[in-house]
């Protein structure tokens, strides 16, 4: 455990006074993810420990560089959790001779709080309690002047000033360094119940959208294969009662499951070719290319609203119909990860710029991974 | 703050405003327009009464062209915009200036869409809260947070004060439950930001865009995220011999990993003064009285109340009353529902204050507050949202008494920097707006305000949306108004406020 913001801030001011060009990493586990960094790798590994936890109070301080299975250890021996699931990645390394082979990966951890929070990436439970931007009630962070600030505090309800913490979730490290965080943490429900359907892609669009209009506990819906996967979560009775509404299939060992999803650690997700995310309304109905015979294409998360796509349709299409239905879609993991985000307005490029300037007047941290069109 | 007591006296120039109506008469109806003293003086205001000022020129367009008219004429010509919903604000966030037209939006007042099946809401500015609620029944759903003015104030202004509500400690505030916006900038240009999903690309300018008090836009469009209705709702209230009980209580109960859809606390004083007025038969010996909202399916919830009996029984609750059917909760919530209304009973004048601390200091900060009541010799009511640390000091006074206004102030001073100094901040749900500029240079170093203004400048590089209030250039510290009520002579005083 230990404090090292000085130093973190010293180098910043370094940067900003000789022109340089800092790329925060925690511990790496989502190397790919939004393309590659470029300038200095600038660790904040060092910058490690829990600050401050009050399970009462729903909320946990740490710095940025902790790593999340430290406070997830935690926070599971005070029966509560980060409410949201962050994916906890191992990196992928694909040979460069031979794509389709994995190379022994370089890991370092399986992520970081700050890195969590940078990304802004979501596990499976999200439809239902909230982002990781939810979560997020406080930052201290370090701007391009090499600035220490402080915003929003330790409490969900916080409207004085603007919601910097909020922003600072899924910037990725292109608007400053975050010191520490403050979020917010859940109780973990007593008791967690998968059942899981057999049915079509098709049916089972229509099957979430039903449970989903329903007051049930909900906190997980994929589809996957040919299979969907209802999680609930809640009182015993209350799941119980929930469960004589879906029917089903109990799934043993349901945690470790979701976990592979969670983590992409299942096949679907380990392949070298583009990964796609959509994020569409959860009612948005499938594209005209999809074929009833691609079923497997697609893996559907968050109840329809984060669609997976790993198929061979070329990526223009799939941007036309995203733009079609309001949405926005990016390549999250292969060879075009380190493609612009397109944004649906071109009002928001010229905004998106001046916001990185805002924070960072000097250009200090590189915006390589938070690219925009 | 600084209470202020006495009509508005106007400050705009007469020749602009006769030539501002004048040309904006070309862009909108002649009704749309508003010059005239009589016309003017109902907006003098918002919910914060003591800042008043009438405003050089009202607009109430009726339709996005003719709001956007607006706003590219103001571009223009230089002038500042103060963007409005129903003034409900507690905060003066939409007080007025002689150099600024009001622009009014409760006229854009359409239910654009109900969507079940993506269980979202598009809806215009102007529409009420309420109404939004109220349309989405029909469907099994409804919109979570409800700010207590809820049956007035509409989704543009709940936007852009972040508001929250009795059941924001389960369900969270507006930033929480809404997906996209459409606003016009300074310029007139539609912007949209946000997704049809559950995301959008890039940076969080929804986060930004939420609460940002009408600094960086005109909100002209919002989609709201709509929510099963629960199946079954109980209320429970519950009293404790003691302050520091009450508070354990609640710790017990979110410890306890139940997250209840409602916590609220009455301290002794509110619950005489309530007792006094509506004859519930209230505990007068309790220190305080803890009001717990479950809900969710038939079998989660009475779950989960055998649980919260269990959690405040170890901390001596005592007369503890159930209320099951609707009109069963209606009469147990009218209880801490009529404090505003009971409060005028007993004084003449009250200031309502908004702060928050960590739970975990409630007792503390309540016990402290007590001190600085008899320290001040001013009652101090306390009714509140417990479940999320928000608290509401009503300070009893006399307006016509010099020497309690002074002490009022200066007590109402006391407590923010209390809150403050235990780890909360300035406002949990009312926002700083002008109210308290001043004491925004507390919480905020020169650096961070800095930090905002060059964000605000991003949105708003001439400075012209909404100026003067909620972030305080570094340099100013002002003094400006509270919310004062003055002999029960509200705006609007059928509304609940707290």
């Amino acid at each position: 455990m230990s404090d090292i913001s000085q130093q973190l801030v010293d180098q910043i001011a370094d940067a900003r006074d000789t022109g340089g060009r800092l790329a925060i990493l925690g511990h790496n586990s989502k190397q790919g993810f939004r393309g590659q960094s470029a300038g200095e790798r600038f660790s904040t590994c060092d910058h490690h420990g829990i600050i401050d936890y009050e399970p009462g109070d729903l909320v946990l301080t740490a710095r940025s560089g902790t790593p999340l299975v430290e406070i997830e250890a935690l926070l599971a021996d005070h029966g509560q959790c980060l409410g949201f699931e962050p994916p906890r990645f191992q990196p992928l390394r694909f040979s460069a001779t031979d794509p389709a082979n994995l190379e022994e990966p370089l890991i370092q951890g399986l992520g970081t709080l700050g890195g969590v929070v940078a990304s802004g990436v979501s596990g499976p439970r999200r439809p239902w309690v909230g982002a990781v931007r939810d979560f997020v009630l406080g930052v201290s962070m370090v701007n391009g002047l090499a600035q220490r600030l402080h915003f929003g505090g330790q409490l969900i309800k916080n409207v004085a000033g603007f919601d910097v913490p909020r922003l600072m979730s899924g910037s990725m490290g292109s608007l400053g360094l975050m010191l520490d965080i403050s979020v917010r943490v859940l109780p973990i429900r007593p008791v967690d119940l998968t059942l899981q359907l057999e049915m079509s892609l098709a049916a089972a669009m229509k099957k979430m959208i039903e449970l989903q209009r329903q007051p049930l506990p909900l906190s997980g819906l994929v589809y996957h294969q040919g299979i969907l996967s209802v999680r609930l979560s809640g009182t015993e009775q209350g799941v119980a009662s929930a469960e004589s509404i879906i029917g089903g299939d109990h799934l043993v060992d349901g945690a470790q499951w979701w976990n592979g999803l969670r983590d992409h650690r299942w096949d679907y997700f380990l392949q070298p070719e583009p990964l796609w995310r959509l994020s569409l309304a959860a009612a948005t109905p499938l594209p005209g290319f999809y074929k009833a015979d691609a079923d497997d294409d697609w893996l559907i998360d968050w109840g329809g609203a984060q669609r997976w796509y790993r198929g061979d349709v070329c990526s223009e299409q799939l941007h036309d119909y995203v733009a079609e239905h309001g949405g926005h879609m990016s390549c999250f993991r292969g060879p075009m990860a380190d493609q612009e985000l397109r944004l649906g307005d071109r009002n928001l490029l010229p905004l998106h710029q001046q916001i990185k300037t805002a924070f960072d007047p000097p250009n200090v941290f590189d915006g390589s991974r938070a690219k925009v069109a | 703050m600084t209470i202020v007591i006495g009509p508005s006296v106007d400050h705009a120039d007469p020749v602009q405003r006769r030539r501002l109506a004048t040309e904006l008469r070309k862009l909108l109806p002649d009704h749309c327009v508003l010059d005239q003293l009589e016309q003017l003086q109902p907006f003098e205001c918002d919910a914060m009464t003591s800042a008043r000022e009438i405003p050089l020129l009202v607009v109430l367009p009726e339709t996005l062209q003719q709001l956007q008219a607006v706003v590219r004429y103001a571009h223009e010509i230089g002038i500042a915009l103060i963007p409005r919903g129903a003034g409900t604000g507690l905060s003066g966030g939409a007080t007025p200036r002689p150099d600024a037209v009001m622009l009014v939006v409760s006229k854009l007042s359409r239910i654009l869409k109900i969507d079940a099946e993506n269980r979202i809401a598009i809806v215009e500015p102007g529409v009420c809260n309420l109404a939004i609620s109220e349309a989405a029944a029909a469907e099994g759903l409804f919109y979570a947070p409800d700010p207590s003015s809820q049956i007035a104030s509409s989704i543009g202004g709940n936007v852009a004060e972040n508001s929250g509500g009795v059941h924001c400690v389960k369900y969270g505030l507006t930033t929480h439950n809404i997906r996209q916006i459409k606003y016009l900038d300074p310029t007139g240009e539609l912007i949209t930001i946000g997704g049809s999903g559950l995301d959008g690309a890039g940076y969080d300018l929804m986060a930004v865009m939420t609460g940002s008090e009408g600094m960086l836009g005109v909100i002209v469009e919002v989609t709201v995220n709509l929510l099963p209705l629960p199946e079954s709702v109980v209320l429970l209230q519950a009293a404790f011999p003691s302050m520091e009980q009450a508070g354990e209580g609640v710790m017990s109960i979110i410890s306890a990993g139940i997250i209840p859809a409602g916590l609220e606390m009455m301290d002794q004083t509110a619950i005489e003064v309530v007792e006094n007025y509506i004859h519930m038969d209230l505990p007068l010996d309790a220190e305080a009285i803890l009001l717990i909202e479950l809900d969710g399916t038939d079998a989660e919830v009475e779950a989960q109340l055998e649980q919260v009996k269990t959690q405040i029984g170890e901390y001596q609750a005592y007369d503890l009353r159930l209320a099951r059917s609707e009109q069963e909760r209606i009469q147990l919530w009218s209880g801490r529902k009529s404090a505003f209304p009971a409060m005028g009973q007993v004084t003449t004048d009250f200031y309502i204050m908004d702060a928050t601390v960590p739970r975990r200091h409630l007792a503390h900060a309540l016990k402290r507050i007590v001190e600085l009541s008899n320290q001040y010799e001013l009652r101090v009511a306390n009714v509140f949202h417990a479940g999320d640390g928000n608290l509401h000091p009503l300070i009893l006074y006399d307006a016509s008494i010099a020497d309690e206004v002074v002490r009022t102030e200066a007590l109402a001073d006391e407590v923010l920097t209390l809150c403050l100094a235990l780890g909360g901040t300035l406002s949990g749900e009312h926002g700083l707006g002008l109210e308290k500029l001043d004491k925004a240079c507390d919480q905020f170093s020169t650096v961070e305000l800095e930090q905002f203004e060059r964000l605000k400048r991003v949105f708003d590089p001439d400075g012209r949306l909404n100026p003067g209030k909620a972030i305080p250039t570094p340099n100013r510290c002002a003094e400006l108004g509270g919310l004062h009520v003055h002999e029960g002579k509200i705006p609007f005083p059928e509304l609940e406020r707290l």
